[in-house]
């Protein structure tokens, strides 16, 4: 499976133990959100909900492209971003 | 009520707010240093069964709804290893539910609201009610959740709740999770909106318990009949020191029930009927006397017209009742002469002690207490953020 890594925004960093870049294989984006969740128990449903959508205030990026579907295949060398949407005041 | 039975030497208010949670030693004293700071904290809950466990409903606004538990008076606090969860739409898929209904539409939790203890002889376990409604369980002391089944899976209850829609400014609410003292299996829920709903199997079935209620916001039934469900219960109690009284404070007045054996329904009496007509009987929070049947604190809010859902006329008042509803005195000394706060209905808690003190929280940030069972009121904090729940704990 292509190697790809993951941001991941201040945020969930209490999740990840301090780590802000994890390196990880997965296939597809919702593949690398569940190979986090093995290592980073919990870390999944702060991001996508028990319907399996990203929550409304979350947003995940392939590269520089904003994610709306977790089936979206992912290539070696990718960047996927997990962080905090632009909302509130 | 949102903690009928405080712990036993509660010195410390917890107080919930929009913003994270603090305690406040009851003994005066500074606030302490916030927990989970910028967070929602809804309910906030220490086990009154001895053990040191305290539950605390947090939501953010990014990441969601959880369940974080402490074991050390809140210095330490850990995400629950299975937070609440509806079920995905996808098990709904070949149930008989209607195709419109909210279950097989998808539900996701945005909040859990309301966090109470089981039965004292149930160790380690606990409920939760949730907006969306539903119905939550833990049996390991908070660490995992399960969506109570008989409850969240029951046929009926989207019809109950309007099928779970939209209809209060924080969203429907399963609320004020009563467990009987003396019968284990009893269990009293509030739905805003849906009504009050009784089950005597722990939770496996659950029938409307409403008759006597009043409904205003709808036009009254062609046959002459009640609604049997669909009302809006803003704060309820199973009375902690005799447990066939049960009172409740309701979006259309204030109730009590004495049950009675072998009628064939129970009925509620509008004991807001006697409340001063200028006043009403409209508001959130409903505290119980922890010893006194007959001694119930309330904190009318302005009901007329638009519902601003403020302090009437601008001046702030608890009512106090002593001989369950059949009078009530107003009690304002020491509350400012000129106000309009807007007190939650989860923002109200005494401490259940011999000496009894009292505290309700404003949605402005102002902590209100009393140690004269309300006949005075001194002002415990200022400057929080809204306060959404206040509860009573025992912090060493």
């Amino acid at each position: 499976m292509p190697a790809v890594r993951v941001r991941v925004a201040s945020l969930l960093h209490s999740y990840t133990g301090g780590l802000k870049v994890i390196e990880l294989e997965a296939a597809t984006v919702g593949e690398a959100l569940k190979a986090l969740e093995q290592r980073f128990p919990g870390l999944h449903f702060r991001v996508i909900d028990e319907q399996g959508q990203i929550r409304p205030h979350m947003n995940v990026f392939l590269n520089e492209d904003k994610v709306q579907n977790l089936a979206t295949p992912v290539a070696a060398g990718m960047e996927i971003y997990i962080v905090g949407a632009l909302s509130g005041g | 009520m949102t903690q009928p039975i405080a712990p036993a030497g509660a010195n410390t208010w917890i107080i919930g707010t929009r913003k994270g949670a603090w305690s406040l030693n009851m003994g005066g004293g500074q606030l302490g240093e916030p927990w989970f700071f910028g967070a929602q904290v809804h309910h906030v809950v220490q086990d009154p069964r001895g053990s040191e466990t305290m539950l605390a409903a947090v939501r953010t606004g990014h990441l969601g709804p959880t369940v974080y538990r402490s074991t050390d008076s809140g210095r330490t606090w850990k995400e629950a290893g299975q937070p609440p969860k509806f079920r995905p739409k996808e098990d709904y898929a070949d149930s008989p539910l209607d195709a419109d209904d909210g279950r097989r539409q998808g539900l996701t939790l945005d909040h859990l609201f309301f966090i109470a203890p089981a039965h004292a002889s149930q160790p380690g376990v606990w409920f939760g009610g949730s907006s969306p409604i539903g119905l939550f369980k833990s049996e390991d002391d908070g660490v995992t959740w399960e969506g109570v089944s008989g409850f969240n899976d029951n046929p009926q209850l989207s019809k109950w709740c309007y099928n779970f829609a939209p209809g209060t400014p924080d969203g429907p609410k399963c609320h004020s999770v009563q467990v009987d003292p003396t019968k284990p299996n009893r269990l009293l829920v509030g739905l805003s909106g849906g009504g009050l709903f009784l089950s005597d199997d722990r939770g496996a079935s659950w029938a409307p318990i409403n008759s006597g209620v009043a409904m205003e916001f709808a036009p009254p039934k062609e046959d002459g009949t009640e609604y049997e469900f669909g009302h809006d219960p803003h704060d309820a109690v199973i009375h902690p020191a005799n447990p066939r009284r049960w009172y409740h404070q309701n979006h259309c007045g204030i109730y009590r029930l004495d049950w009675q054996d072998g009628a064939a329904k129970q009925r509620w009496i509008r004991i807001g009927n006697n409340m001063p007509k200028d006043v009403g009987d409209i508001g959130f929070p409903m505290t119980c006397h922890p010893k006194d049947d007959k001694t119930v604190w309330v904190v009318p809010m302005d009901g007329q017209t638009i519902w601003p859902r403020t302090s009437v006329n601008g001046k702030p008042a608890v009512f106090r009742t002593r001989d369950g509803g059949e009078s009530w005195q107003r009690l304002d000394r020491g509350l400012p002469s000129r106000g309009w706060h807007t007190v939650l209905r989860q923002a109200m808690a005494h401490n259940g002690g011999a000496s009894l003190e009292l505290a309700f929280g404003t949605t402005s940030g102002e902590l209100w207490g009393s140690s004269d069972e309300g006949d005075s009121w001194k002002s415990l904090a200022t400057g929080l953020p809204k306060i959404m729940s206040v509860t009573a704990a025992r912090i060493d």
